[in-house]
């Protein structure tokens, strides 16, 4: 890995690190959220951006990771460690499995079939509200979250320990994608978006490599949505709609997709937008919206993914 | 001479047109084989289903004497047989470099640029394939093959819009590639075709009509009448 790659995503790293010296309580909490949900979208795009796999239905991913570590901690006596590997390792099941099944198809029909395995993921949520406690959702009590790592108690209620634990996953989940898109796998999975046909001819099973970024990016989802509950001590239905399979694909575009850091840009510039639109006009999902067609317009590949075109060649 | 290639009974329908219709047909190790016959022949198709790119209507397909009529394309690659596709098919977003490298299956920059210097090409490695001209993008397809070091490759009509000067050096590359493999040569270049294959199998809708050496081939009037035209 050349020096420029690690040094410019540590400086991420670094400067984010840095954030929370300066940055008000309003600030770190925005930041925090904007870290974990980037890490959804950095597994999305690994699917998506590198594979060219565009899934309508990773809500249910997020979700199974969201559930599994909310239920895990309030229900099954889990300790916050092992909810993490739990909700994991249920992310993994789930992905495979629905992977197996919707990689049978191909382009719309791929589309069609992920989002149709998502609402009824999602109706299964509001079905079992007893449990799930539907739209309301499940809250965690600190207590149930509270559990000790070396010796020393852990709170996750504070918030500077929260943002950074949600940073050293942040930075474990950007290492992961580099280290993914500059293997093998990583090649592999863009020759299969560039050219299918070709790919399978030049003998690589292709059924197999889409899986392995299918399950990839289900695990990410599963292991965003788990941190999301555990920090922020609440699981709801609203997570597992449509609405959380859409947004990792919005945040790709526009930060970049095939660009390591682009989802995480994305992700980022999306909350500024809707906060800062939501300060002058009630209709700030207008406001974003044309933002948006603006970006399409001047950066058809999002920011740093036309930054790479015209000048970063070397950007993973 | 062992026999490298087998089919038997090979036929394809595609609805109600036999395209490929009982062929048997072997191909010995270290042979030019060259596959001639009209537009519509079957020649593609014949290749595809050799290839594992589509799925025989009937018949048994022998590689080495192992049945490999149900092994999927990219397994049958693994195993060696190699296919350039008749309608250019490369990654035209990569760079040449790139298309040669996921070859070689070492993508991501550390492939030997061999292939390509064979095929004339090293000076343009770093270009994006889209934007080579058509004939340099049908020798990259044969670099390709030749990166996957196959042990059958099939080049369905690789000299499509190539110039003299590309056509003559694609006579030596071929024989260079006879070196240490087995070709399967499909063309409509009969000079080409006369100079460079040890035996021509003709077909014609979709069966084989005739086989044997060049010689025999051009002396042969059935082939005169159906294909060359001069019956
Ligand atoms: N996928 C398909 N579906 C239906 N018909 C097909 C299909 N592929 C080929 N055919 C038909 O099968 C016959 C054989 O086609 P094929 O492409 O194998 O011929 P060919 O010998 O390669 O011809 P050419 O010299 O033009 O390349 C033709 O009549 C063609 O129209
Ligand atoms: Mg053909």
């Amino acid at each position: 890995m050349t020096a420029r790659i690690v040094m410019l995503h540590g400086a991420v790293i670094l400067a984010l690190f840095l954030l929370q010296f300066v940055a008000s309580d309003y600030a770190v909490l925005t930041i925090t959220r904007i870290m974990v949900l980037a890490i959804y979208a950095l597994g999305y795009n690994i699917l998506f951006g590198y594979a060219g796999l565009l899934s309508l239905g990773h809500a249910m991913f997020f979700a199974t990771g969201l559930y599994a570590a909310a239920l895990g901690v309030t229900r099954l006596g889990m300790a916050v460690p092992e909810a993490f590997l739990f909700a994991l390792a249920c992310g993994v099941i789930v992905s495979f499995v629905i992977g197996l099944i919707a990689l049978r198809a191909n382009g719309v029909a791929f589309m069609i079939v992920t989002l149709m395995f998502s609402q009824a993921a999602f109706l299964t949520v509001l079905y079992f509200g007893d449990i799930t406690r539907g739209d309301e959702g499940i809250v965690i009590k600190d207590s149930e979250r509270a559990f000790s790592a070396f010796g020393t108690a852990v709170n996750l209620a504070d918030p500077v320990l929260r943002y950074n634990i949600a940073l050293a996953f942040l930075a474990v989940a950007i290492a992961l994608c580099l280290v993914v898109v500059r293997s093998k796998i990583g090649h592999v999975l863009v020759a299969i978006r560039e050219n299918e046909n070709r790919t399978a001819m030049l003998g690589y099973d292709v059924k197999l490599y889409k899986l392995i970024a299918f399950v990839l990016s289900g695990a990410f989802a599963a292991f965003s949505g788990a941190v999301y509950a555990l920090l922020f001590a609440y699981a709801g239905a609203t997570l597992a709609s449509i609405q959380y399979s859409i947004n990792p694909l919005l945040w790709t575009l526009l930060g970049g997709a095939a660009t390591v850091l682009g989802p995480v840009l994305g992700t980022a510039l999306m909350f500024l937008l809707v906060d800062f639109a939501s300060g002058f006009t009630s209709a700030s999902l207008l406001f974003v919206g044309m933002v948006l067609i603006l970006l399409v317009l001047f950066f058809p590949k999002g920011i740093l993914g036309t930054l790479r075109q015209r000048w970063w060649r070397w950007l993973p | 001479m062992t026999v490298l290639l087998e089919t038997h009974g090979l036929s394809k329908n595609f609805g109600g047109l036999k395209a490929v219709s009982d062929v048997n047909f072997r191909v010995e190790k270290g042979e030019v084989r060259a596959v001639i016959g009209p537009n519509g022949a079957g020649k593609t198709t014949f290749v595809s289903l050799i290839s594992g790119r589509i799925a025989p209507s009937a018949g048994t397909i022998l590689f080495e004497g192992a049945d490999v009529t149900a092994l999927p394309a990219f397994r049958r690659v693994q195993k060696g047989i190699a296919y350039t596709f008749q309608i250019t098919s490369i990654y035209a977003n990569l760079s040449v470099a790139e298309n040669v490298a996921l070859a070689a299956h070492r993508p991501g920059g550390t492939a030997s640029l061999e292939p390509l210097e064979r095929v004339g090409l090293a000076d343009r490695a770093s270009q994006v394939a889209g934007t080579l001209a058509y004939g340099h993008q049908r020798l990259l397809e044969v670099a390709m093959g030749l990166a996957l070091k196959p042990k059958l490759l099939i080049l369905d009509e690789p000299t499509q819009g190539l110039s003299d000067a590309e056509i003559d050096n694609f006579i030596g590359l071929v024989r260079g590639v006879a070196q240490d493999a087995t070709v399967l040569l499909i063309e409509h270049n009969m000079p080409l075709v006369m100079e460079l294959a040890h035996r021509i199998t003709v077909l014609d809708r979709g069966a084989i009509l005739a086989e044997g050496t060049p010689e025999d081939i051009r002396a042969n009037p059935a082939v005169q009448a159906a294909y060359l035209g001069t019956g």
